[in-house]
């Protein structure tokens, strides 16, 4: 494998990504990025959490500690599977709020506070450093395997300066595709593409490797899981500590690591891949670790004594001849390291100038500002930061001289991103994280880890004094720092992960449980908190004293000119204005941060705004106000309502009323039809016998029998007229009672007597209790009595058993007797139940219809005249009438 | 502020979505107890690497990306609205 061949087939690699990631920009400058934006590309992209470390880590990993390297595998893959706790939530966050960077999302989220930026974005770029730096080292371990093997030795390989090219040659890539715009929501497809296709490279190269070695090596399957059975159990043990406590912190991890924040939050293009990410990207995990074991335990079985396991991946193939798949195995390595790289430095160089150089500049030249085009700032201060932060890297390669196992470092990067954790989902979840909470959880969460792994990393003497390790700081042995308060016992890695998190998490919990949040802060918690219950409907501004051509002339300065103009256009033509200005309405300023903040970061948009507004910004009091106004607002609703139901209920009664109306009307009319046919049956036959009387000529019985006609008929037309006269008496209130003492018993004999008279062909069983019946009644027993004729001969009419059957019973109770007329008939159907008592209502069937529909109107009509009532009882068997008197009748009241 | 009213009882649909959710909420609980139960399976708290033990680890993965990925396509729908936290 000559040495020469492998730097050409490294620069035709790099080459093509350049072409790749210069296509996808093109295409996407023209709005034509089709499949590329699809969840697939998405799922790829989020592949650079396998960064060098994995590629060749994982099976150095495997070799010293077995089956630990696949903690840092279920770390990830729990959270995916679970994303639907999390992770929506986040990258709704991030869409809706135009998260730049994980520090952008912290500051934002506790009041756009910079200095929480500043803070987060120093962890971040501390942590990361010597992630790059394992990166740069892993590459150079690389060459220097590819040098070792080559037959001629021809050329020394100086590592450093393969170092500095790499360093470059990625600086180069990522300043030219990860700062060609101010995109409003940093996205950069050409790069992510870029990435993607370093995914499959990667994962095509380890699959390779993996299956040589199964089936080129090895014997196949079964033979490579009988060598795993056979391979040196001692060394292959793992400890539940650590093995829960690093999947803890690989799941932290991929939150929290600056690059997966970008590719996962920042660079999402719609939340629906999410969801398809959520089972292949732990589907792409799985495939990159299916070999890692069978690489390892055939590399310890065939390599010599001493060889780095950490390059298995490479020699391996190399000591086997195969110096093809030994090449796709370097690029696949090298893919790795690089995408990396060029996320993580765009993801740092996103932080640095947006919380840190940005807002330096602004302070140095306020006056200027107005002046200068801040995109070239911006995107200067970008470039800069990508080359510091490689630069950053490259030295600490240098300083640490590449010693030291890649999954070590691997590992204290992990914790040391992990120390947002709480920040973040406490700022999530928890309405009540505060400001000082976080910055005092993250200071004293950066403090203790750089304490507790970071700097002891260097080894006793390098940063620490080898005295601090064994008396601990000040000569306290309880500040030891892998034997903080006496646990020593405990493995260095998950005795700091443990106090880290510990200590950082009580910080933040007992600084915001004491402390109280600034507005903006309060607003930004709100609706960080709850981003799926739509937009919290507040302003983040009062109403501000701000001409509306400073704003243009800032966002110009910010957004590029074309940009800026068409956003003011748009809103002024919302608000109903020709031209390019709109009112600095709270909302207009709002989505104008909004915007801003997509380029800059939330903290430097808002204090920009604020800048040009002035002292504008919402505070306690407009929260209160706001809060006050949409509670009224409840309430009027609520009043609303309440007007409504009673309305509706009203509209009910009315629509009943009309019915019974209607009803009623046709029932008149039917009655008036009924009268005159009542009139006309017995005047006409009146007419027709005194006609044939006044022929004369006929034998004196025939008179009689004639005579007798008459006068029946004619007493017939005098009780109809009766009954009609006596209910409009009655109804008119004019009726005159004679009211005396009287014998209830009495009265119901008399009742049942004069009943007899209507169907006396009827055998009607009455059954009554006689000794309840024994009450005076003050009132007047003629009347009463006439009510009781009248049910008990409707009873005597109407009921239709067989065996008819009356049950009268008599109750007393508080001042009122009631007296119930039930028989054993069939009753009457509910619908007429409302109608009965009604002056002209009439059941319908016509054969049961003897009288004219009077006998209940009356009835009730008198019972209101003696203070009672009579009403129709439901449910007794039969139809059932109860009669209710009061014992004393009031004659003053009558 | 009050939080509108909600429906007490759902039609069957959503219900069923519902139940996804949670059980979307539990997969990763699932998981780890899964992946913590080898632990328990080592004679003297430390754990000893068989074949055995690799094929269970990446039998659970499969189960869990299956699960996810059966769960997937139901979750995709109903991302936005107002029935989201329930």
């Amino acid at each position: 494998m000559p040495f020469n061949l492998l730097v050409l087939a490294c620069f035709l690699y790099v080459a093509f990504l350049f072409t790749v990631a210069f296509v996808v920009e093109g295409r996407a400058a023209k709005g034509r990025l089709g499949w590329l934006r699809s969840p697939l590309v998405y799922t790829l992209s989020l592949s650079i959490y396998c960064t060098a470390w994995t590629f060749y880590g994982a099976v150095g990993y495997a070799a010293r500690s077995g089956l630990e390297f696949l903690t840092i595998y279920f770390g990830p893959t729990l959270v995916f599977v679970g994303w639907w706790l999390l992770l929506r939530k986040l990258v709704r966050i991030g869409r809706q709020h135009h998260v730049t960077s994980i520090a952008d999302l912290i500051s934002s989220r506790y009041g756009k506070s910079n200095t929480l930026g500043v803070i987060v974005t120093v962890i971040m770029v501390v942590a990361a450093t010597p992630y790059i730096a394992l990166q740069l080292q892993s590459v150079v371990l690389a060459f220097g395997v590819f040098a070792a093997a080559a037959p001629d030795n021809s050329r020394p390989l100086d590592p450093a300066q393969i170092a500095v090219w790499v360093a470059v040659g990625l600086a180069a890539f990522t300043i030219l595709f990860g700062t060609r715009n101010l995109d409003a929501r940093e996205q950069h497809h050409g790069i992510v593409t870029a990435i993607a296709v370093e995914a499959v490279v990667k994962l095509v190269a380890l699959l390779a490797v993996g299956s040589f070695v199964v089936w080129g090596i090895a014997g196949g399957v079964a033979d490579v899981i009988a060598r795993i059975d056979a391979a040196d159990l001692a060394a292959w043990q793992v400890q539940p500590g650590r093995w829960t406590g690093l999947i803890f912190l690989s799941a932290a991890a991929v939150i929290c690591l600056p690059r997966m924040f970008q590719v996962m939050v920042v660079e999402n293009e719609d939340e629906g891949h999410l969801a398809r990410a959520s089972w292949a990207f732990p589907l792409y995990l799985m495939a990159m670790s299916l070999f890692i074991v069978p690489i390892a335990v055939v590399g310890l079985e065939r390599m010599p004594e001493g060889s780095n396991p950490d390059m298995f991946v490479l020699t391996l193939p190399l000591a086997e001849g195969q110096g093809g798949l030994a090449m796709l195995a370097f690029l696949g390595g090298f893919s790795s390291a690089t995408s990396m790289v060029i996320v993580e430095s765009i993801a740092l160089a996103t932080m640095i100038s947006n919380h840190v150089m940005i807002p330096l500049w602004l302070r140095l030249r306020p006056g200027a500002a107005a002046a200068d085009d801040l995109r070239s700032v911006v995107l200067m201060a970008r470039r800069l930061a990508i080359a510091a932060v490689l630069a950053l890297g490259y030295g600490y390669y240098q300083v640490s001289g590449g010693s030291g196992a890649l999954a070590a470092i691997g590992l204290i990067a992990f914790l040391g991103v992990a120390q947002v954790l709480p920040a973040m989902i406490g700022g999530i979840f928890w309405r009540g994280a505060t400001r000082t909470g976080a910055i005092l959880g993250l200071v004293t969460g950066l403090v203790v880890w750089a304490y507790t792994s970071f700097l002891p990393s260097f080894g006793p003497d390098a940063v620490l004094p080898a005295r601090v390790f064994a008396e601990g700081a000040f000569g306290l042995s309880w500040l030891r720092p892998q034997g903080l308060f006496g646990t020593e016992a405990m493995d260095p890695m998950i005795h700091a992960l443990f106090w880290s998190m510990a200590l950082n998490a009580l910080a933040f919990c007992a600084g915001s449980l004491l402390t109280f949040p600034g507005p903006v802060e309060r607003l930004q918690g709100a609706a960080f908190v709850n981003v799926f219950e739509g937009a919290v409907g507040l302003q983040r501004w009062a109403r501000g004293q701000v001409e509306p051509e400073a704003l243009l002339a800032m966002a110009q300065r910010i957004l590029g000119e074309e940009a800026a103009q068409a956003l003011f256009q748009t809103a002024a033509r919302a608000q109903g204005k020709e031209g390019f200005l709109p009112d600095p309405t709270p909302a207009f300023l709002d989505s104008l941060e909004s915007r801003l903040s997509g380029s800059v970061g939330a903290a430097t948009a808002h204090a920009m705004i604020s800048q040009l507004v002035g002292r504008a910004t919402v505070t306690v009091e407009d929260l209160m106000a706001v809060a006050s106004e949409s509670a009224q607002i409840l309430e009027y609703s609520a009043r609303l309502e309440a007007r409504e139901a009673e309305l509706t209920r009203t509209a009910g009664a009315l629509r009943e009323a009309n019915e019974k109306l209607t009803q009623l009307s046709l029932q008149k009319d039917a009655f008036l039809s009924q009268i005159s046919h009542e009139l006309r049956t017995p005047m006409t036959s009146i007419r027709a016998f005194s006609e044939i009387l006044t022929e004369g000529d006929l034998p004196p019985a025939t008179v009689a029998r004639y005579g007798r006609i008459i006068h029946d008929e004619a007493k017939r037309l005098t009780r109809l007229l009766d009954d009609l006269l006596d209910l409009s008496v009655l109804e008119n209130g004019a009726v005159q009672l004679t009211v005396g003492l009287a014998s209830l018993q009495g009265m119901i004999d008399t009742a049942l007597t004069a009943a007899r008279a209507t169907r006396p062909d009827r055998e009607f069983l009455v059954v009554r209790d006689l000794p309840s019946e024994s009450i005076h009644l003050r009132t007047d027993a003629d009347r009463l009595a006439q009510v009781f004729i009248n049910l008990i001969s409707n009873a005597r009419k109407y009921c239709d058993a067989a065996r008819p059957e009356l049950r009268i019973a008599v109750r007393q109770r508080a001042g009122r007797v009631t007296i119930d007329f039930i028989d054993n008939g069939k009753g009457i159907p509910k619908d007429a139940q409302r109608v009965i008592f009604e002056k002209f209502a009439r059941l319908s069937d016509a054969n049961r219809a003897g009288g004219a529909g009077l006998g209940l109107a009356i009835c009730r009509e008198i019972m209101a005249n003696l203070g009672g009532s009579v009403a129709y009882l439901p449910g007794q068997g039969g139809a059932a009438f109860r009669v209710t008197v009061p014992l004393r009748l009031d004659v003053l009241a009558a | 502020m009050r939080r509108p009213k909600r429906a007490l009882f759902l039609a069957r649909a959503p219900y069923r979505r519902r139940r996804l959710r949670d059980a979307a909420r539990l997969l990763p609980v699932l998981g780890l107890f899964l992946l913590l139960l080898p632990l328990l399976w080592a004679p003297d708290a430390r754990m000893a690497l068989t074949a055995g033990d690799v094929i269970y680890f990446f039998a659970v993965w499969l189960v869990l990306i299956a699960l996810a990925a059966a769960f997937a396509p139901g979750l995709r729908g109903g991302g936005s609205g107002d029935e989201d936290e329930d």
